[in-house]
């Protein structure tokens, strides 16, 4: 069965191409505009790995990633988040909020690729 | 970074797609913006305004606009900082950021046009940021400097020993270590031990943490860096201790020296900046800015499905004729059905319309900058007054309705409201007040802009009209005529070419604008009180609910939400005001009278409202007209088939349709209707001879 990934970000630009990617890549893409609306996205659905923003309105990125790692569903699933060249401190804000790596913007498909293969092969 | 591996229209279709979104944004930010300028920007405002100039970053750099990235990049490290406390909402700031919004959205229309906006475009507000932010400006091509940092690639075998050992609390960021296994396992041959000496026993053990420890040993020509790699996300939940291990007998040799020019992986990825540009195709006209969120779809097939579903409400009337003229009982059954299907077509065309209906706010979000930007230019303290943002119309409407707004604004402030001193002097408040307005009346939108300036000088309009041979020195113009010259072709009442007004663009563009919509602008002026525009557009160019009206063997559509009622006149109703002009009498209030049968010469025609019918309607303008019809027929859904585009404009009338009948019917325009005068003198007829003998006040448009 095809892995499902889940996109959650408040640019459509960047869930097109992340989704487009991804599916090139044999992936069943969801999309999300933000931290709300992704959480009632995956309820009921099993998610391989989740690819989130940090910046978005409602809830942002890091506090999707503390939400999604308090469900037992979500306690293994790999978790990226999209952060900008500088953004050490977002890095280390998100990993203390349980995200398993981060992807660097500006977006390239193969490094994303990359990257998702790296924890969700 | 490129969108290496997808192809030309996968490109383009994401390009589309983000300057779609940049627009969207750069609406919004306006708005932001606006409130930032009021002083009325909270956080929340604050974290929009951050991810506007985030989202565009982020696609920015994708596609490879370097100048929009290094722009981006300043205004959100400042954005942040505001959202930090660290930077202050003052004045200066917030004007700053205004102007860094021109600046966005001006770089944006420059990618999107694939044109250069000049290298120092901007740069004065950049600097300004940095300023602010106390660093000199940082090079933002990011993403070739991460791929530069590969600089030390060395290569040849090479043994490698690697411990790694995890923190317990590992999992809880849903690391696998078989993964990062896994991974070194791919960068050349791999000995795994695992240390197993810290698992507790059994129940002890708590499944969520790590007790393993690993040591490798990887042969690989690999870098050292190459293996960090692998560990990159887990250097902080790990120790991890990588060390080229003792060269052995046998990759002695390879280990001394990397041999000369041995192969170099290329980075898998290229460089930004050599994409984008060379792939892009010629922007399309550039699109005006929406705020409402939405997905997106070719206007093409909106087109399409609209017109397809005009259709569908033609068949259905067709049907429901037919259906109609059945006389038996037996032959009736099937009209349940239609009537349902009647009631769905109805439904359906409704959904149709609605995808292509937008509020009015994205064309009125613009304004309080322009009126800012102008009152500040033209020493004028202007209060703008917006009401019925919310108004929806047709989304091809509302883009063609920027400009003539923008326009009939400028004209305002810079020919309508007078200086401050003016004001005073002239007993009114220093604050000049415009009024900008949108509602739905009858199947229009009506947009007005009204100011409490000046109004129009008449005497200069006239005289300039005069001297540019617009009107003959001996003529004789009502007032109202007068103010009208303002829309002729080639008119300008501009002392001097301002660069507020005299932008070679005249009212008359304005006007012509307007009525290539299917609307009608009007203007209504008092000297030392004000002027007031009103533009009449119809909410969209497809539909309306009609009511058919026989006038002897014609058949016209009038408009179903202009209708009052309808009734039959008792002779001591009607009134002559003169041979040309009739009016009825009801409740109160005289109505005059438009008489289809006389304005169109139609054949075997009621002449006599009082054996006829007269439907009342109000006029979008502001009044009533009666309309004398032989009987109603019945009301429908109208499916409007412009005549524009292979006729001249005839007067009073808006368009055809096709009736169910398969015939056409002409649909009336009640505006139009109520300024028009009878063209034949009224019959003398035995009732309605005598004149009115108070006088009375006429109800009509304009």
């Amino acid at each position: 069965m095809a892995k499902r990934a889940l996109t959650v970000d408040d640019s459509k630009t960047m869930r097109d191409m992340v989704a487009f990617t991804l599916k090139g890549a044999g992936f069943d893409v969801l999309e999300a505009e933000d931290g709300v609306h992704a959480l009632s996205v995956v309820k009921g659905q099993k998610v391989d790995v989740v690819i989130t923003d940090i910046n978005m309105p409602n809830m942002d990125g890091v506090t999707l990633v503390r939400e999604l790692r308090a469900k037992a569903e979500f306690k293994s699933t790999p978790i990226l988040i999209l952060t900008t060249e500088g953004g050490d401190d977002k890095k280390a804000s998100g990993k203390a909020a349980g995200a398993t790596g981060w992807i660097v913007k500006p977006f390239a498909p193969d490094k994303l690729l990359s990257v998702v293969n790296k924890v969700c092969p | 970074m490129s969108i290496d591996g997808t192809s030309g229209s996968d490109f383009e279709r994401f390009r589309i797609t983000f300057f779609e979104e940049c627009n969207e944004i750069l609406a919004d930010l306006e708005v932001h913006l606006t409130q930032l300028q009021e002083g009325a920007l909270d956080n929340e405002g604050l974290n929009a305004v951050f991810r506007a100039a985030h989202s565009i970053k982020a696609g920015a750099g994708a596609f490879g606009f370097t100048d929009l990235v290094n722009f981006t990049h300043s205004f959100e490290a400042l954005l942040d900082k505001m959202r930090d406390g660290e930077i202050d909402q003052t004045p200066q700031v917030a004007d700053l950021l205004v102007r860094g919004g021109d600046v966005l959205a001006e770089l944006v229309s420059a990618a999107q046009e694939n044109r250069n906006a000049g290298p120092d475009f901007g740069a004065d507000v950049l600097e300004q940021v940095n300023d602010l932010l106390g660093n000199a400006p940082k090079p933002t091509d990011a993403p070739a400097s991460a791929d530069a940092q590969h600089g030390e690639i060395s290569s040849g075998m090479g043994n490698w020993t690697i411990q790694l050992t995890p923190n317990v609390d590992l999992f809880k960021n849903a690391t696998e270590p078989l993964l990062l296994i896994r991974e070194l396992r791919e960068l050349g041959a791999l000995k795994v031990n695992c240390d197993r000496s810290q698992l507790p026993p059994l129940r002890k053990l708590d499944p969520e943490l790590a007790y393993f420890s690993w040591a490798f040993e990887l042969e690989s020509e690999c870098s050292r860096e190459n293996i960090e790699e692998v560990f990159e996300f887990v250097d902080d939940t790990c120790e991890i201790a990588i060390e080229r291990a003792v060269s052995s007998e046998n990759d002695a040799k390879s280990d001394e020296a990397p041999p000369q020019g041995a192969e170099v992986q290329p980075e898998a990825s290229l460089p930004a900046k050599s994409v984008a540009a060379k792939e892009v195709a010629p922007a399309g006209k550039k699109a005006k800015a929406a705020a409402a969120s939405s997905i997106r779809v070719e206007l093409g097939r909106i087109d399409r499905l609209v017109n397809t579903v005009g259709e569908l409400v033609i068949t259905q009337a067709m049907l429901a004729q037919e259906l109609a003229d059945l006389t038996s009982d037996v032959e009736r059954q099937p009209i349940a059905g239609q009537e349902q299907l009647a009631n769905l077509t109805r439904e359906l065309q409704e959904c149709v319309m609605a995808i292509r209906m937008q509020p009015v706010k994205s064309v009125f979000a613009r304004m309080p900058r322009l009126v800012r930007d102008l009152s500040g230019k033209l020493g004028k303290k202007i209060n703008l007054r917006m009401s019925g943002e919310h108004t929806e119309v047709d989304k091809t409407i509302i883009e063609e309705l920027a400009d003539p707004l923008t326009h009939m604004i400028r004209n305002s402030i810079d020919h309508g409201l007078e200086t401050p001193d003016e004001r005073v002097a002239a007993g009114k408040a220093e604050e000049g007040t415009i009024d900008l307005s949108a509602a739905h009346v009858g199947g229009n939108i009506v947009i007005s802009i009204s100011d409490d300036g000046a109004g129009i000088n008449r005497e200069r309009v006239l005289a300039i009209a005069i001297d540019k041979g617009i009107v003959q020195p001996d003529a004789h113009l009502t007032d109202q005529e007068i103010d009208e010259l303002i829309f002729a072709p080639g008119f300008s009442t501009a002392e001097e070419v301002t660069d507020i007004s005299g932008r070679g663009v005249g009212m008359d563009v304005v006007r012509r604008n307007i009525v290539s919509l299917g609307g009608r602008i009007q203007i209504q002026s008092q000297p030392g009180h004000g002027t007031r525009l009103n533009m009449l557009i119809p909410l969209t160019l497809a539909v309306l609910d009609g009511m058919i009206v026989a006038v002897g063997n014609q058949r016209y559509i009038l408009p179903i939400t202009s209708i009052v009622e309808s009734f039959r006149p008792s002779p001591s109703q009607m009134r002559r005001l003169d041979d040309w002009t009739q009016v009825v009498q009801i409740r109160g209030e005289f109505i005059r009278i438009v008489r289809l049968c006389d304005l169109f010469n139609v054949e075997n025609a009621t002449h006599d409202p009082t054996q006829g019918l007269v439907v009342l309607t109000e006029v979008a303008g502001g009044g009533k007209i009666g309309i004398t019809v032989d009987e109603l027929i019945g009301q429908q859904q109208i499916v409007i088939k412009s005549l524009n585009d292979n006729f001249d404009p005839v007067p009073g009338i808006s368009g055809a349709t096709i009736l169910g009948n398969g015939k056409v019917a002409l649909i009336l325009d009640i505006e139009q209707l109520a300024g028009m005068k009878g063209t034949v003198p009224l019959p003398q007829e035995r009732g309605d001879a005598k004149e009115v003998d108070a006088p009375v006040a006429i109800v009509a448009a304009e």
